[in-house]
């Protein structure tokens, strides 16, 4: 088990330096400097700005000072916030989107799982097939569709919510039901398929057969072996979330990390870009990590090293 | 005589698939003491394990019971509810399947499943029923019962998941043991080992055992009655002697023909038996077996045959056998 | 007796002598209803279209391509064609211009959808907006399926060290977000392609489009993973299965075995992921478009479409709607689709 974890923690550990390194060279990439789009600069302004930021050493050099500062925190200053540090940036931005991604995924599993069992053991009467159709569109709409019609359909059309910030109770509920629409419509399809194929195995059989009820069955021998899949799920669910809080954040005006995240690419912020990309990178494979190391620790199959 | 445990008469099971109607079982009849061993024989899709279901009310959708009757320790098995069943299962009547590995759920420890039925179906303590499914493990000759009561399937062995699904079975000392094909997915050395077990628990516990299989061998060294099922007919019945020493359906013969004996002679043959099972979607009007039949007559093709009762315990349903009665009968 | 048919009065017939004669071959066959044996293809291909819902999506399939790539040529408007006085109009209304022409008599033909701030007309740029994205998901497939199904091949049926580290590596890639890298590369990369396809000798990029170009690179560059990965297990399944060690005991090559078991065998689920892909795509696409980094302006993608709309929803709701309906549908039409192939042909895939 230790030698897993190790193993697992190191590979999660390279994923991030591959990701730093990718960023690294392809933000370096593009062309002209950060500071060409700003013309009201001079040429000789321009020059010492970049001498400021060190832009005009070799590539490789630029590439170790920043890895090796990255190491220690340093992430370096944002080009367009002037006088504030990346890392100060995504520490006070950080918490906001935690928070409302964490909502969501809660929102997510309280939703899909009972929705997914419910239509598992309805297979094929009505109720199953509601929730099929409802599940197959909540996976089409891209949440920026989702957020829009949310946005016009309670915040413009009805008035009813909020439309910016999240400064009340109520204005969490549209960003968290635009964010959660995807992670929701798609676990309730992984916990459905995966109750029915735990429902067809042959221990289902026997807890039948040795005179269990059908409830019984289905609470304590299927789904605990049926949310195997959806805890697997829980990486990728993470990742898709940063995916919609990108778009969420930015209608809803709600300042975390997502919007940050988009704002520098607007502004072409290289250092913020690579700032936010390494770090919420590094966050999803941690996450990934402790996904695959829990899974082993709840499946009793997979042998433990 | 002691009475009946189970009485089964003219059971039909039909599975309504999109394709159609697939008659699984047409007009089943045999009947069980109490203490009694039988042995049902086929091939894949004859119907034996439907038969077995269908008296613990385990037949699979979309399978319906569309006529007969099914009496079991006093229950009208056809008439029950599922909260009946649910009583009934694992307490009066047990079963125990095919595949061991499969068959124990991944999750929860040996000692968990089995103290789960020993509650379900007793006012048992917590503690009691542990103890009780410690005795069990002894009983079925697992050694370090309390270690074992630990651990989770994928530990075990087959040989050892087996015996468990058997602890398992027996927690409530039912009157009826249903082994579907217990034995064809271990090891042949294990094979011999989990009969012996049944056979000795058997003798320990005095239950009726109905044995599924399409081994031969397994229920000639087990059971005192054999069924021979073919496309959902019984097709023969009788003790065991009867059908090995006087098989009297042509697909008996076949069957026993096709196995390997040590004395065969080289000159004799293994015989196999050519030909398609039937489609239970279209079954034939006559013998279900006629098309594959080495001696089939016209009248087979058209006419199910009759019953030829040739003992006081043995039956088959074959117009050879009518034809001979017949023609005995002009000659006396 | 010559019926065949068991009807109850004959079963109350005597037998004659004649009936315990035995039955001719050819009697006992005309019994035995074989049921006709199909092969995979027939077999699959009646599946998906008993499959109504599949057969529902198809149809729709087909509508958006009518509409994407066959319409805009009989359309009296082109996509960047910018009509004064006709900004902003609503569905079959005409502009100041276009009322004057019908005044004198000319027939003028009405924009169905209205026409946007800049007075091109809707429909039009909805049809085009379609093709791009519909382009950029079959393209972006046909890449991911290549790249992905040679590299798990590859892997697979080398084994040993080399499937280890080409694993390892997508290993690596899978647990990055592709959302962040994608980003990465259409910031990166989009500018340099832009600038290539300047450049004497890659004019024809420009034909092409130079920003969908970037576009297929980004996704063929990163959605090939999955891909692999399926390719890799069957290729390794199928290495196992006993007719390809018959194929290589009776002296096949490694190539002949390729294209011969192998890719015929896994070409059922290759077409499914692939199918399966392009929604994934246009999904990612009208995703960029909205961060302003999908396919730009003139050309409209129904991302950028739906993104242009945001700003005027309150006054001009239906320019955001039908983007926003079209995206949802097509993506939807192509899950139903791949689901419905999938179960036709290749119900193992199922979870």
């Amino acid at each position: 088990m230790g030698k897993y974890i190790v193993k697992r923690i190191a590979m999660g550990i390279l994923s991030v330096f591959i990701v730093a390194t990718l960023t690294f060279f392809l933000m370096n990439l593009v062309p002209g400097g950060p500071f060409v789009a700003e013309k009201s600069i001079s040429k000789a302004a321009q020059e010492a700005l970049e001498a400021k930021f060190g832009l005009d050493k070799p590539l490789l050099q630029r590439y170790t000072t920043y890895m090796t500062d990255f190491l220690q925190g340093d992430m370096g200053f944002s080009l367009r916030q002037r006088g504030r540090t990346v890392s100060d940036i995504i520490f006070s931005k950080f918490p906001v989107s935690a928070r409302l991604a964490g909502i969501a995924v809660v929102v997510a599993l309280c939703v899909g799982i009972p929705l997914g069992c419910v239509s598992a053991y309805n297979r094929g009467k009505l109720p199953d097939n509601f929730i099929i159709v409802l599940g197959t569109c909540g996976i089409a709409i891209p949440s920026f569709i989702s957020s829009v019609l949310l946005l016009y359909t309670f915040g413009s059309w009805l008035q009813l919510l909020p439309t910016m910030g999240l400064n009340d109770a109520a204005s969490y509920i549209m960003p968290v039901t635009a964010l959660a629409i995807y992670p929701t419509a798609y676990i309730t399809r992984l916990m459905r398929s995966s109750l029915l194929d735990v429902m067809g195995q042959d221990y289902i059989r026997t807890a039948k057969a040795m005179g269990l009820s059908s409830f019984m069955t289905l609470f304590k021998h299927a789904l605990r072996n049926a949310l195997l899949p959806v805890i697997a799920y829980v990486g990728p669910m993470l990742a898709s979330l940063m995916t919609g809080s990108f778009v969420v954040e930015k209608i809803f005006t709600i300042p975390g990390l997502g919007r940050e995240f988009v704002s520098s690419i607007t502004n072409r912020d290289y250092t913020m870009i690579m700032g936010t990309t390494i770090i919420l990178a590094a966050l999803v494979i941690a996450a990934n990590v402790l996904v695959d190391i829990l899974y082993k620790v709840i499946d009793p199959r997979i042998k433990l090293k | 005589m002691s009475e009946k445990l189970l009485e089964i008469k003219d059971e039909h099971l039909s599975f309504f698939t999109p394709a159609g109607e697939v008659k699984a079982l047409n007009g089943v009849s045999f009947s069980l003491d109490e203490g009694e061993v039988l042995g049902i024989v086929g091939e894949s899709g004859s119907g034996k394990s439907v038969t077995a279901y269908s008296i613990m009310g385990l037949t699979a959708y979309p399978g319906r019971l569309i006529g007969g009757t099914i009496r079991f320790n006093g229950h009208q098995v056809e008439r029950m509810s599922e909260k009946e069943f649910r009583k009934m299962r694992g307490n009066e009547v047990s079963i125990i399947f095919q595949d061991p590995m499969t068959s124990l759920n991944p999750v929860y420890t040996i000692g968990n499943q089995i103290e789960e039925v020993i509650r379900l179906h007793t006012d048992k303590s917590k503690g009691e029923a542990r103890a009780r499914a410690k005795e069990l493990l002894e009983l079925v000759g697992i050694n370090e019962p309390d270690k074992r009561l630990k651990q989770y399937p994928h530990e075990l062995s087959g040989g050892m998941r087996q015996r468990v699904m058997i602890a398992i079975a027996l927690a409530c000392e039912p009157k009826l043991l249903i082994a579907d094909e217990p034995t064809t997915a271990l090891d042949v050395t294990i094979q011999a080992q989990i009969l012996e077990l049944m056979q000795e628990l058997r003798q320990k516990m005095g239950m009726s055992i109905i044995m599924i299989t399409h081994d031969l061998g397994v229920v000639a060294s087990m059971c005192e009655r054999i069924a021979v099922m073919y496309a959902g007919h019984i097709v023969e019945y009788g003790s065991t002697d009867e059908i090995f020493y006087h098989p009297s359906h042509e697909y008996t013969k076949g069957l026993i023909g096709s196995i390997p004996k040590l004395t065969t002679e080289e000159s004799e043959r293994l015989v196999p038996i050519e030909g398609q099972p039937v489609d239970l979607l279209n079954p034939p009007a006559g013998c279900p077996f006629a098309p594959r039949c080495r001696s089939c007559m016209k009248v087979c093709l058209r006419r199910m045959p009759p019953k030829t009762q040739l003992s006081d315990t043995h039956y088959s349903y074959c117009w050879l056998r009518q034809k001979e009665a017949a023609e005995g009968g002009e000659r006396a | 007796m010559e019926h065949t048919q068991n009807t109850p009065e004959l079963e109350k017939l005597p037998l004659g002598p004649d009936d315990f004669s035995p039955a001719t071959a050819s009697e006992k066959e005309s019994l035995v209803i074989m049921r006709e044996s199909v092969n995979f293809w027939a077999d699959g291909l009646r599946r998906l279209r008993k499959n109504k819902i599949a057969m529902v999506s198809l149809f729709f399939i087909l509508l958006i391509v009518i509409f994407a790539y066959i319409l805009p040529s009989f359309w009296p408007y082109t996509y960047d064609q910018q009509i004064k006085y006709s900004e902003n109009l609503s569905a079959f209304e005409y502009g100041k211009t276009e009322l004057q022409r019908i005044e004198a008599g000319e027939s003028v033909f009405p924009h169905i959808c209205g026409t946007d701030k800049l007075g091109r007309d809707f429909a039009v740029r909805l049809m085009m907006a379609t093709r791009v994205s519909l382009t950029v998901g079959i393209i972006c497939s046909i890449c991911v399926l290549v790249i992905g199904a040679t590299y798990g091949a590859v892997a697979g049926f080398t084994g040993g060290l080399v499937d280890d580290i080409m694993m390892r590596f997508t290993d690596i890639l899978y647990t990055i977000p592709d959302i962040l890298l994608i980003i990465l590369l259409s910031i990166t990369l989009k500018p340099r392609i832009i600038s290539l396809a300047e450049t004497p000798g890659f004019e024809w990029m420009q034909k092409v489009g130079a920003n969908l170009i970037a576009m297929f690179i980004v996704f063929a560059l990163l959605y090939w993973v999955g891909m692999a990965r399926i390719t890799r297990s069957q290729v390794l399944v199928l290495k196992e299965s006993e007719y390809v060690t018959a194929a290589r005991a009776l002296g096949a090559g490694s190539g002949r075995i390729i294209r011969k078991h192998l890719l015929t065998n896994c070409i059922g689920t290759l077409i499914v992921t692939t199918t399966l892909q392009i929604p994934a795509a246009i999904f990612t696409e009208s995703y960029l478009s909205f961060l302003g980094l999908g396919v730009s302006a003139p050309m409209p993608s129904l991302g950028s479409l739906a993104t242009d709309a945001v700003k005027g929803m309150n006054t001009y709701p239906h320019l955001l709607l039908l983007p926003a309906i079209l995206i949802s549908v097509t993506i939807l039409v192509f899950n139903l689709f791949g689901d419905g192939l999938r179960d036709a042909f290749d119900p193992k895939l199922k979870n």
